[in-house]
């Protein structure tokens, strides 16, 4: 049997002056279910709370109404107060007759009036109150990283630094990612390899970072603080804990035709491959594809020349199963294929490049020594050709389908080529046909400004129409338009170079559906709240860091990486993760099994599972069922109406509970 | 003097709108506030409803105040992107799109449900869009077509 | 069509690729057909009937039939191929342990409209060339097929079988132009005050029987709302003019988007309320505002009542266009 107190505050004034309080207090005193009410000046002043304190005790009161300020401002005060003396705090509740009463109405007679409304309809809530009990869940104070690249490193070195143990899986033989391929960064030109080797081997060596290279995940299970992960480890053919990287058995390698994706394949490396000098781990890894030994049987010189008996062909993929606190989302970016843009005649010419590639031709440790030629004949280039936005910002109409966002580092690292190629060879002639010029950022701006003042580079406002390759002088016309002084123009070019758009791995969209990730519809991890929680996914202990969650550069990247790290120390640092109490639970004997409410889930916190059940009727039966985790789902209750049947409710919202609020409000 | 015997002139007269908001938590109703905080008054028969989210507003509940004698429903959630939950207020926005629509079917005036969006910082814009409301609903009158008579009497 | 479908029953029976068989058998009467489930050649023999009266909607029972072990055989008719499919889709059939054969079907006859022309001692029907044949005690008599019709299936949606393991007869279209939403759209032209009326007199005719309920193939709930005392909706003959609509406003928005359209909740109103015209009303809206969609037509399909699209969804707003007030 309910025993419901009911205590009005004066708030001094604020309430007071616009509502008579005692004769809320005496209404109150009417209300079925309410055996005590009073009124106080300052009901979140010490004084008052013991007031309640002492009320609960003296009447045995089971519920307790405040009707007062927000619950947005004093709530958890009062639920703070009544718990202390051992009552469940979710048992008050708050009618809010200040913010929504005695200072918007000034009229005391309707002010009061409404405020008694307000104290019927929390009378009718409390009343259907029920005790609830957050749960709590322990932590796996391990976190794991997806991804090796600058995103991945950084976030894994900050979480590793603050004493946490963190593993990082990467799909390539070694760490480094994107960043390891580039030449230079804008807008300073310091040396790519130069800043990010040294992070990898800060990542090599730290004693709290495992790195799983040439791996990847393949399952997830769990939630928040308590993940469980499969992580694959492909067969690498070498001995991880034997081989030194010393590369002797890549010099014997009879296999010399492979094309090298570390130099986008501009050039050909061995069937057994380190990636490239700096790599992390340094170990050797046969390539399956192309191993004699492993496709024809016959060969094994690697294994000859192995000092340490490293090499082994039986090798097979192996699964390890781990369990973490916290997941870091870290997949990074790719270029599109460019090849359906026929216009550009990526396909027809081998000096038709995109801008990574471009990056590996420019590159000391590139294809070419750092030497900038033409891939088809070793030419220097006289005069380069670079096209803005391929695959980016385009309209839905567009014949090829690309993306409809800008790829956002493209405007910046063309003006780095056009600079560095100036800086190599200053009589070359460079044009740049854009859309738009976007150099917000640091620095940035006079950059570009750079390039087009003091390295004469041509910026065009315009479009390319055609890239034609011309076989009897060896160059590439480009038929293109100048949109500003509105002529056509027809470049004799050495090289065109292409800033395709940049695109989420292609890992991403699987890795999401592992982590039950929201996505959006150009692949990028949707971040739990646009302005307020931009390193969070939605899904609890999923974090972003980098290019998976939307197009960065370099500094961007970093700085994210260190936000995710310390979204990631936080939670890390819990021993263990109380919940919210206001949860979402499903009557398993009235769920259909329908999986409507799993649908509308943002977190992925429902699943489903076959059950037994033993029927009115004594037989057994296998039902189909949801279950809420309720260290994952956040009470918003979107399942809640989705459901045909009403079996999924919301704890200290429920159905009832709000009914009982309409109909108090309605009399 | 019981609903019979009254004139429905002196109803009409007596009658003031009923209405009931259903707000979420993090946007609308924190601008429900800031409208009190600001001292910017409305009518005092709007009554808010406070719940975590715009999705968790059931039409059952919508339905069930119409019943008990509310003359209009009125729901406030985040604007769209700026949703606590993330999505909560689109499927909102869809299941409120629906019902609204059937309503208007069946013949009920589609302006006594609405669904606005109302920051935590748009105390101004509460007050305006609740002003305007109960203005609508004081001109279509007392919520005939979708009352549950014997509820209305006291 | 009916001696093929038991020869095919039999076969399957007799090689235990099926273990029953959900298909139709007369009740009292010729024209009163009811959903049975036989389990040998005998039973077959004796009472499988498929004609122009098997109007009945099978794939609810195969919630039930399919929880069951071994596999049934079903006859599905191409409406029924759709609830089929959503009924899949929320996991309410396991399409594992069910055997379909898509039955062609060309629409039912309404033994109503066969009274009203006077055609009564019914004993059975048939369709020969093109015409029905119905078989009475006072001799038989022939009328065109598509003027003693079902209402539900004069604007038939679809003669295309989506899901099946084998096909008896011939696979049929999508009907393009049904005409299933002028009479939906029709009432949206009304004002809303006409509109309330053509509602009021329809619905204040409801004896909440259950059987629009009973008989939808979506409304297939462990506990239907209104039988649950903790849903505050619990109620059984309408108290008010209000629980009239309060009833088929819920029980229409809880099939939206799972609603094939099959038109069952109309053909056994006892009081003839067009209900179907609710759920078309939510099918046409959906239609219009987020995108076509034909809920059963593919299995494993959303419903759009559960997606969303961040910008391109209209605000609520968008209800107060056209005949609204």
């Amino acid at each position: 049997m309910q025993k419901i107190g009911v205590f009005v505050c004066w708030c001094g004034t604020n309430i007071a002056s616009t509502v008579d309080v005692k004769a809320v207090a005496e209404a109150a005193k009417s209300v079925p279910g309410v055996v005590f009410s009073t009124d106080y000046q300052y009901m979140c002043s010490e004084a008052g709370q013991n007031l309640i304190k002492d009320s609960v005790l003296t009447y045995g009161l089971t519920h307790v109404v405040v009707c007062s300020c927000s619950p947005r401002m004093h709530e958890a005060t009062f639920r703070k107060a009544v718990a202390s003396i051992g009552m469940n705090p979710y048992m008050l509740e708050v009618a809010n007759i200040r913010e929504q009463c005695s200072w918007v109405h000034k009229d005391k007679e309707v002010g009061t009036e409404k405020a008694i409304a307000l104290m019927k309809a929390a009378v009718a809530k409390a009343m259907l109150n029920t005790p609830l009990t957050a749960g709590s869940t322990p932590v796996t104070k391990r976190a794991l990283v997806i991804g090796g690249g600058i995103a991945g490193m950084q976030t894994a070195l900050d979480i590793a630094d603050a004493g946490f143990q963190v593993d990082i899986v990467e799909t390539k033989p070694t760490i480094g990612g994107k960043m390891a391929q580039l030449d230079k960064t804008f807008p300073t030109l310091d040396c790519s390899s130069c800043i990010v080797t040294p992070k990898m081997v800060e990542v090599g060596q730290h004693p709290n970072i495992t790195i799983y290279a040439y791996s990847e995940v393949t399952e997830v299970k769990g939630f928040v603080g308590q993940f469980t992960v499969t992580i694959k480890r492909k067969a690498r053919y070498v001995d991880e804990s034997k081989c030194t990287g010393c590369g002797a058995c890549i010099e014997k390698c009879p296999m010399k035709k492979v094309p090298d994706e570390w130099n986008m394949n501009l050039n050909n490396r061995k069937a057994i491959y380190i990636p490239f000098a700096q790599a992390v781990p340094k170990i050797a890894t046969i390539d399956p594809a192309y191993c004699l030994k492993l496709n024809t049987g016959k060969c094994g010189v690697c294994s000859k020349v192995c000092g340490t008996n490293a090499i082994n062909y039986e090798a097979k993929d192996e699964y390890l199963e781990v369990g973490y606190g916290a997941i870091v989302a870290a997949t990074g970016y790719e270029m599109i294929d460019v090849s359906k843009y026929d216009e550009y005649a990526y396909s027809n010419s081998p000096d038709v490049v995109t801008a990574l590639e471009y990056e590996r031709l420019m590159s000391a440790a590139g294809p070419t020594g750092g030497h900038l030629v033409r891939p088809s004949d070793g030419k220097e280039p006289k005069t380069i050709v670079f096209i803005q936005c391929v695959g980016s910002r385009e309209t839905e109409d567009s014949c090829h389908g690309g993306k409809p966002y800008c790829s956002k580092v493209c405007c910046m690292y063309t003006a780095k080529h056009a600079i560095l190629t100036k800086d190599h060879y200053p009589d070359t002639d460079i044009y740049v046909f854009y859309i738009d010029v976007r150099t917000p950022g640091k620095l940035f701006d006079e950059f570009y400004r750079r390039a087009v003042e003091q390295y004469n580079v041509h910026y065009i406002k315009g479009a390319v129409g055609k890239v034609t390759p011309n076989a009897e002088t060896g160059k590439l016309d480009v038929q293109a338009a100048d949109l500003l002084l509105m002529e056509q123009l027809q470049i004799e070019a050495d090289m065109v170079v292409l800033a395709a758009a940049l695109e989420p791995h292609r890992s991403a969209r699987p890795l999401a559906t592992m982590l039950t990730a929201p996505m959006d519809t150009n692949d990028f991890f949707t971040e739990a709240h646009a302005k307020l929680r931009p390193v969070e996914s939605a899904t609890a202990g999923i974090y972003l860091s980098g290019f998976c969650q939307g197009p960065k550069d370099i500094p961007e990247t970093v700085s994210q990486a260190g936000a995710a790290a310390a979204k990631v120390i936080g939670l890390l640092s819990k021993n263990e993760l109380v919940g919210n109490p206001c949860v979402a639970h499903s009557d398993e004997w009235m769920c259909n099994g329908c999986s409507q409410c799993e649908n509308v889930c943002p977190y992925g916190a429902i699943t489903y599972e076959e059950k037994e059940f033993r029927m009115p009727d004594r037989t057994t039966k296998i039902r189909r069922v949801a279950s809420v985790n309720p260290a994952v789902c956040q009470g918003c209750g979107a399942c809640t109406v989705t459901c045909p049947s009403g079996a999924m409710d919301l704890r200290g919202f429920t159905n009832q509970e709000i009914m009982a609020e309409v109909d108090a409000l309605c009399l | 003097m019981s609903v019979m015997e009254k004139t429905a002139a002196a109803r009409q007269a007596e009658w003031k709108p009923k209405i009931i908001a259903f707000c979420c938590n993090w946007c609308s109703y924190g601008g429900a506030d800031l409208a009190g905080t600001n001292r910017l008054s409305y009518p005092a028969n709007v009554k808010i409803i406070r719940v975590p989210c715009s999705c968790r507003v059931n039409p059952m509940f919508i339905l069930r105040a119409f019943q008990k004698g509310a003359d209009g429903v009125i729901v406030c959630g985040c604007h769209p992107g700026d949703c606590h939950y993330s999505t909560g207020n689109y499927h909102a926005r869809r299941r409120m799109t629906m019902l609204f629509s059937m309503l208007s079917f069946l013949g009920v005036e589609s302006a006594r449900t609405r669904v606005e969006w109302v920051s935590a910082a748009e105390g101004a814009r509460f007050k305006a869009v609740m002003d305007s409301f109960v203005e609508d609903i004081t001109r279509l009158g007392p919520n005939e077509r979708l009352e549950d008579l014997r509820c209305k009497e006291n | 069509m009916q001696r093929e479908l038991i020869n095919r029953a039999r076969e399957l029976l007799a090689d235990g690729t099926v273990d029953r068989v959900l298909g139709w058998q007369a009740g009292q009467f010729a024209y009163d057909i009811t959903p049975a489930v036989f389990t040998d050649a005998g039973e077959l023999e004796a009472h499988f009937v498929y004609n122009e009266f098997c109007a009945d909607n099978l794939s609810k029972y195969l919630i039930k039939e399919s929880e069951k072990e071994g596999k049934v055989l079903a006859f599905l008719k191409p409406c029924d191929t759709y609830s089929f499919n959503q009924l899949v889709t929320e996991h309410r059939i396991r399409r594992e342990h069910v055997y379909v054969i898509g039955v062609e079907s060309y629409g039912k006859a309404d033994v109503e409209k066969l009274r009203a022309r006077g055609i009564s001692g019914i004993t059975g029907v048939e369709t020969v060339s093109g015409m029905l044949k119905v078989h009475t005690m006072y001799g038989d008599e022939s009328v065109p097929l598509n003027e003693v019709m079902l209402d539900r299936c004069l604007t038939c949606k679809s003669k295309k079988h989506v899901v099946y393991d084998e096909l008896i007869g011939e696979d049929g279209d999508v009907v393009a132009d049904s005409g299933r939403f002028d009479m939906v759209e029709k009432l949206e032209r009304m004002t809303a005050k006409e509109r309330f009326s053509f509602w009021q007199g329809e619905l204040s005719r409801c004896i909440r029987c259950n059987a629009c309920r009973n008989v939808c193939p979506a409304c297939t709930c462990e506990n239907c709302v209104f039988d649950n005392p903790g849903s505050g909706l619990q109620n059984r003959a309408a108290r008010d003019n209000f629980e009239e609509k309060l009833f088929h406003i819920i029980r229409a928005y809880h099939v939206a988007g799972r609603c094939t359209d099959c038109g069952e909740c109309s053909r056994v109103c006892p009081e003839h309320i067009p209900l179907h015209l609710l759920n078309r009303k939510f099918i046409k809206d959906f239609n219009e505002l987020y995108g076509p969609f034909q809920a059963g037509e593919v299995s494993g399909q959303m419903s759009p009542m559960c997606a969303y699209t961040e910008t391109a969804d209209p605000e609520a707003s968008v209800v107060r266009k056209g005949g609204a007030e």
